[in-house]
């Protein structure tokens, strides 16, 4: 068997999914990110620390994003919408979703690259017609992947990696959420 | 109950359906001294447990158990619940079965040297105890069904019986496995507009190359593998019926042709929200994960058919079109506008071990065996999923699985002799 190199550790996740059956309390992770407002709706998010596997981690270095919207919205443009922070989750997730499912698989990768458009009616956050929502009306990803492997294959891997993503989830499905001043 | 004598017996089987006789049959050819406990009566889930119309999926000559053929005249049609019943019937009396019927086993706790096992008509002490008490004792309904407003009647399969029962006006079918596509379909036909939530599903021709799916799973060698050579053996067990119906026109059931007949599709139903049913919108990849692994599972088919020289025997290789995506599925619906009427709840089952003190139940409510063995000496399990190997899970699989585990159970009785 020759041996697949994606570059993703598959053997300390399959472990780690052994070792976290049986114990569901180091499984439960929070995610945080803390927002400064800047000026207009330019606002600065900081990222570093989460919790997980029963205690407080960091990240290798604290990531800073900048949010804002574009000319045409008579904005700074300091970074990009809020809403475009979800298509890169998304293309990221799944992207690395392929890369692990296709380790696991024995496929070795030579590109992947994606596309994500988010149709999005802005008249909903605009409020200028009430049957319109906020959000994106609809999502498409569009994988380019060259690999050893059939096209079948590719299909199944893409399909996999959509499977087993936290962002498509967060996506698809409802989630609560809790908003609330402090 | 207290001065009741305490009867002993080598071996208890808990349940009179296909798998405790079978598991009867094998004991008695091993003149293993045994009873077959029965809370109501011979076949009983068959004969209440099922809706009107259900046919098995499995085609009449794979209805065998241990020393009974099917010999009618039909051998690729399916039986039907009354059929089902009376061909277990016929097994317990060919086989001499001691069953005793209308006896509910309350409690089983471990003894020093085996079990007590406390019925409704007194405590009996054995050895080793078979459990074949089914895998579908109660149906699972989502935390959130609670959050359906009252205005909506909700049924289980267990309810459901036939169409004309359910309110008129539009039903909310919810899941797409065996039960969920076939009461779609019927509930269709009866003039109610179905939707029906789609979740994670496993798609299947019910005829391929002119023979029965189920003859390929079984030619091909792909129902005996077994337990302990499943790549994910968690998955396998968890796995949906595939969506098939048992019907005389040997017909296929899929998404594509409840589509045809007016049934709308949409994602897995996630949450009740403010009175509004929410959808996944995730439909998309649930149709490709069913059609790339039906293909895969086709292309098996075609390379056994292949290198075991049998191409000529079948006809030439089909190909299926993808499950078609609605263009914009609903993702939500207000449960309160009446719209819809009744909802079904198609979403499986679990066992009930609220009986067995034996710990030997995991968390999820599923017993903690290796291949029908129990954690604890002396325990035993049987017509439960991918028990043994594949095809555990159908009647047909009874007899194999049967065999092995009274096996096992004898020679354990014999070692503690």
């Amino acid at each position: 068997m020759t041996t697949v190199t994606n570059g993703v550790n598959v053997q300390a996740l399959l472990d780690a999914r052994e070792v976290l059956k049986g114990a569901p309390e180091a499984a439960q992770f929070t995610w945080r990110a803390s927002a400064q407002w800047q000026n207009g709706v330019h606002s600065q998010i900081k990222v570093n620390s989460f919790f997980g596997l029963g205690e407080e981690q960091n990240h290798l270095q604290e990531s800073v994003f900048e949010a804002d919207h574009p000319e045409v919205f008579a904005a700074t443009d300091n970074g990009i919408t809020p809403i475009e922070y979800l298509i890169v989750g998304l293309a990221s997730c799944l992207t690395a979703g392929v890369a692990s499912v296709a380790e696991n698989r024995g496929i070795q990768l030579r590109s992947v690259t994606s596309t994500v458009e988010g149709a999005h009616d802005i008249r909903g956050i605009l409020g200028a017609d009430s049957d319109v929502r906020n959000g994106f009306n609809d999502i498409k990803v569009t994988f380019s992947i060259d690999a050893d492997a059939s096209r079948e294959d590719i299909e199944a891997l893409v399909a996999q990696s959509q499977k087993r993503s936290a962002v498509f989830d967060a996506l698809t499905n409802p989630t609560n959420v809790t908003v609330e001043v402090a | 109950m207290g001065d009741q004598a305490i009867e002993r017996i080598t071996t208890v089987v808990v349940g009179a359906g296909h798998a405790g006789l079978a598991a009867s049959h094998f004991l008695g050819e091993r003149s293993v001294d045994h009873v077959v406990l029965e809370r109501g009566e011979v076949a009983n889930s068959w004969r209440r447990e099922r809706w009107d119309s259900l046919r098995l999926l499995t085609p009449n000559w794979q209805s065998c158990l241990p020393g009974l053929r099917y010999e009618g005249p039909d051998p690729d049609g399916y039986m039907t619940m009354g059929e089902v019943t009376q061909f277990i019937e016929r097994f317990a009396a060919v086989s001499r079965a001691p069953v005793r019927t209308g006896v509910n086993v309350t409690s089983v706790w471990p003894a020093d040297d085996g079990y007590h096992v406390m019925t409704t008509h007194g405590e009996i002490r054995c050895r080793t105890v078979v459990i074949a008490s089914g895998a579908c004792n109660q149906p699972t309904v989502p935390g959130f069904s609670e959050a359906v407003p009252p205005s909506v009647e909700q049924l289980t399969s267990f309810d459901y019986r036939d169409p004309a029962k359910l309110p008129d006006g539009g039903v909310l079918v919810v899941g797409a496995s065996a039960t969920g596509v076939q009461l779609a379909a019927e509930v269709q036909r009866s003039g109610r507009p179905v939707t029906l939530a789609v979740g994670e599903h496993v798609r299947l021709p019910r005829t391929y190359r002119g023979r029965d799916v189920l003859w390929w799973m079984d030619a091909s060698g792909l129902w005996d593998q077994r337990y302990d050579e499943v790549d994910d053996l968690t998955r396998a067990r968890r796995l949906p019926s595939p969506q098939l119906v048992g019907t005389p026109e040997r017909s296929t059931l899929d998404l594509n042709q409840l589509a045809s007949m007016g049934v709308e599709l949409v994602g897995r139903w996630a949450a009740v929200r403010d009175g509004r049913a929410l959808f996944s919108g995730g439909l998309r990849n649930v149709f490709s994960l069913a059609d790339l692994k039906m293909r895969r599972l086709l292309e098996t088919f075609d390379e056994w058919a292949r290198a075991q020289g049998r191409d000529a025997d079948v006809d030439p290789p089909e190909r299926f079109a993808p499950t078609r995506v609605p263009s914009s599925p609903r993702l939500q619906l207000d449960l309160g506008s009446g719209e819809i009427r009744s909802v079904v709840w198609a979403t499986g089952f679990r066992p009930d071990y609220g009986w067995l003190d034996v710990p030997v139940v995991d968390a999820k409510g599923q017993l903690r065996h290796e291949g029908g063995v129990a954690g604890r000496p002396g325990l035993y399990a049987l017509g439960l999923p991918v028990l043994r190997r594949r095809k555990s899970t159908f009647i047909y699989g009874i007899e194999d699985d049967a065999r092995e585990v009274i096996d096992h159970l004898a020679r354990y009785l014999a070692a503690g002799r």
